[in-house]
């Protein structure tokens, strides 16, 4: 009973495969050089939720499967076998099994077997004798009863209940199988996989250092002799450092749109390209006590939005509007435009909707002679400050007086959790572009990271029902359903989908920056250096 | 004088102990520790992995007991662990001395050896055209901020030589040496410079007026004797206050220019571990940055002693 979704992805690869045969050989050997962003706190991708940790460490590890690193678009139709040899579903899709590869060695020597999956699972799912210091995707395995082993080399997860979208979760950069025998405290310092590239060195605010792994299971991979990234907190010393040859890349979807236009101008022999990141901006509001409990006054917020103007200052244009689910082309789940249209606040004309907002704001006792006044509190770093300056004086034409509240980064979620702010701006990432991932981490009754605790008992059962739906046709507008619905109960209004950019120098080859996740696509087992 | 040294130790030891009680709880007052720091990031608080969390770094003991425990091992060279790599904290700090411990000095050379030779010649030369560019450059030089300054090297590398002075933690050639240390030196030695320059300059103006400098010309000294051994030797007491001042205050300009330059030394690291709460880092880090600033007063009364007899004897 082999997926036949493998088989159709089968099929791609082969015609890929033909595509990178034609691009030309690749060349063995080279330091990929890379700056990084920052520190990232630990070594160990199941306990961060930073892709600062997952891009260097990507590489040491594989998957049990994983999205196709030279497809740009992740979907369930880009998943392809990694640990695992093949996987099927049982006819009742509740079971999902795994046949694993044999002869596959850990960074230390020691065999991989299906006992490292099951322990991984485990620990994920907090079954286990050993405990992550953090779990932060823990609720990612929440149907999944029970993980068991079949002999050394077939693992199955159980499931509660069918959900198609498990497949997708494994096949995110943040699902690598950890080793049975390290401890999770010596895998935040000294991570051990099965990857492309070994752990030699991570040294605190300096850099990280990887080697190639000789004994790499897929033979003749990888081409690199290793990856350096050398840490450069100060975004102007990074960019310029790119610039003058230092490093073959930049810090991937890191570069903001201005910044790209001096790196076009300087390195004019630069690739760049900008592509969207599954990171939405958007509005969370206090709807537990007023004047954001008038759900008149939500919907005059919702309206106020002018989304082009946000997408026109700070991307010059570059970002998508939509709404939960990243709209197309790069989202697989994002609503239709005309769908989107449809929605308060989305149609094009924006003084007619401010007008219609004016209207609410009058019927809740607001007007030219009475604002409403609260604060905008939001983080104290320029992504998050830039647009609420934008939204404070777009809310003005609303008869309301905003001010700008900004928070450090460490007081930033326990404000949020305590319900201590009026209207917050925020930013949520999606590492997987699939609505599992996104409806019940955001917006499910009791959900840790539902921030505005939106809770709508209807909308919980076309979760469910979206989430076991085998059809791909029929999940999608079912998706879209709960998409509209979400934004017209005004849960968490998205103003839009930010895009970044990413360069590199000419001759590095093999690059394919995601454009529906910034967390699933740094394996570089496929990179090389063409000098 | 052996009395002097003594009272001044001691007064030095007393300073050192209310300074770690400030650094300690001043620490702990900023809101937010490295346990909501780390979760923060994940975006959700699970209370019980918290809570496992901060009894396991041992942030959820009593602040005075926290307090004696890093007094404690202090006292035994036991600097604790960094909650963020969870290295002992003086492996993570160590090798992070020297470097910017070479910057420092070399910022300290280049302030002294170019602000005290120009304070002179501008102070000989008072009101000529070499005075006010003297002093015209000096002013740039107090306006300048270091980390704009960092910035206009870095882009004047790229320009000219098509390279960045990136940090090179083994640098073979002389060349590389000085791209390593002595650019960002420069950067953040200038401002002291700078200082420095003003201060000799009105030092000497002030000493050149003085009647024991007409009689020396009148015996027949040579100018250079007169400026350099005769008013100098006078002049240099307010430089040598300056200078360590400016020592204490390196770290302000180190920070930044450490950052820019992106070398990995002391001052970054702080910056970084103050993000985190990684207090074992940051109160051990303060309490050395702490010392040094001590020290640096030290010697300079030390100096005083050797430079100004009178100040020995009134001791």
């Amino acid at each position: 009973m082999r997926n036949v979704r493998a088989l159709a992805a089968a099929g791609v690869f082969v015609l890929a495969a033909g595509t990178v045969a034609l691009a030309g050989e690749p060349k063995q050997g080279g330091i990929f050089r890379i700056y990084h962003r920052d520190s990232p706190g630990s070594a160990s991708i199941h306990e961060e939720a930073t892709y600062s940790t997952n891009i260097p460490f990507m590489p040491v590890f594989n998957n049990l499967v994983v999205y196709k690193q030279d497809v740009a678009q992740n979907s369930m139709d880009s998943i392809v076998p990694d640990l695992a040899e093949s996987w099927a579903w049982s006819g009742d899709k509740k079971t999902l099994t795994f046949k694993l590869r044999q002869g596959v060695k850990w960074h230390d020597g020691k065999p991989f077997t299906s006992a490292d999956v099951k322990c991984t699972f485990d620990m994920l799912m907090g079954k286990s004798p050993q405990k992550f210091r953090k779990n932060p995707r823990k609720s990612w395995y929440d149907q999944v009863a029970d993980v068991t082993v079949s002999g050394d080399y077939e693992a199955s997860f159980n499931l509660k209940r069918p959900q198609p979208a498990l497949l997708a979760l494994l096949a995110s950069g943040y699902t690598p199988i950890y080793p049975c025998h390290v401890s999770p405290a010596e895998m935040r310092s000294h991570p051990i996989g099965t990857g492309p590239f070994k752990f030699v060195e991570f040294k605190t605010n300096e850099s990280i250092k990887l080697t190639r792994n000789p004994d790499y299971f897929k033979k003749g991979l990888p081409h690199l002799d290793g990856i350096e990234f050398t840490i450069i907190p100060n975004r102007s010393t990074a960019i310029l450092a790119f610039v003058a040859g230092n490093f073959d890349m930049t810090f991937p979807t890191e570069v903001s749109i201005p910044l790209l236009k001096d790196v076009k101008t300087q390195a004019p022999n630069a690739v760049c390209v900008v592509e969207p990141t599954n990171v939405s901006t958007n509005i969370i509001v206090n709807s537990s006590s007023p004047p954001f409990d008038n759900l008149d006054i939500r919907r005059a917020l919702a309206l106020a939005l002018d989304r082009k103007a946000f997408v026109s200052i700070l991307f010059e244009g570059q970002a998508d509007i939509g709404g939960t689910m990243l709209p197309a082309p790069g989202g697989v789940w994002g609503m239709p435009k005309e769908m989107l249209e449809t929605i308060p606040g989305y149609g094009p004309d924006v003084n007619a909707n401010r007008e219609e907002a004016r209207k609410l704001m009058q019927k809740a006792g607001y007007g030219p002679d009475k604002h409403l006044a609260v604060k905008v509190s939001t983080r104290n770093i320029p992504v998050y400050r830039d647009p609420a300056v934008i939204l404070i004086d777009q809310l003005k034409t609303i008869y309301v007086d905003a001010d700008l509240e900004v928070v450090e980064t460490a007081n930033w979620f326990s404000k949020v959790a305590r319900k201590d702010y009026a209207l917050g701006l925020n930013l949520t990432g999606n590492s997987v572009d699939d609505p599992d991932q996104s409806f019940y981490e955001n917006y499910s009754c009791g959900s840790e990271r539902n921030y505005t605790n939106y809770c709508n008992k209807d909308v919980e059962k076309l979760f469910d029902e979206q989430s076991m739906e085998t059809d791909v046709t029929k999940r999608k507008k079912l998706v879209w359903e709960i998409d509209k619905k979400l934004q017209e109960d005004v849960a968490r209004p998205i103003i839009f989908h930010s895009r970044m950019g990413t360069c590199w120098q000419p001759y590095v080859k093999g690059v394919t920056i995601m454009v529906n996740s910034s967390y699933n696509g740094y394996r570089y087992e496929d990179v090389w250096l063409d000098k | 004088m052996f009395a002097y040294i003594v009272r001044r130790l001691a007064l030095m030891l007393v300073t050192l102990v209310g300074i770690s009680i400030v650094i300690f709880f001043l620490l702990r007052i900023v809101p937010g520790n490295i346990v909501d720091i780390l979760f923060d990031a994940a975006g959700f608080v699970d209370p019980a992995d918290k809570a496992n969390l901060e009894r396991e770094l041992g942030i959820d003991q009593p602040l005075v007991l926290q307090y004696l425990h890093w007094i404690w091992g202090l006292l035994q060279g036991d600097l604790g662990y960094s909650y963020v790599s969870e290295k002992p904290a003086l492996q993570e700090i160590l090798p992070r001395i020297p470097i910017t411990a070479r910057l420092a000095a070399l910022a300290l050379l280049f302030s002294a050896s170019i602000g005290i030779p120009l304070g002179v010649i501008s102070a000989v030369h008072q009101g000529t055209k070499l005075d006010y560019i003297l002093r015209v450059v000096s002013l740039s030089g107090l306006s300048l901020p270091s980390f704009w300054l960092g910035l206009l090297i870095l882009m004047a590398s790229v320009s000219l030589f098509g390279n960045i002075p990136i940090f090179n933690p083994n640098p073979k050639t002389l060349g590389e040496m000085f791209t390593t240390y002595c650019l960002p030196s420069m950067a953040v030695g200038f401002r002291s410079a700078a200082l420095t320059m003003r201060i000799t300059r009105s030092s000497m103006l002030e000493i050149l007026r003085q009647d024991y400098i007409r009689t020396a010309r009148a015996k027949g000294a040579s100018e250079a004797s007169v400026n350099f051994h005769h008013a100098l030797k006078n002049a240099i007491l307010p430089v040598i206050t300056v200078v360590g001042i400016e020592a204490a205050f390196l770290i302000g300009g180190l920070i930044v220019t450490e950052t820019v330059f992106n070398i990995p030394g002391v001052a970054r690291f702080l910056v970084e571990a103050i993000r985190w709460r990684d207090y074992p880092i940051v109160q051990n880090l303060v309490m050395l940055i702490a010392v040094v600033v001590v020290f640096a007063n030290f010697t300079v009364d030390m100096l005083y002693a050797v430079v100004d007899p009178r100040i020995r004897y009134a001791d």
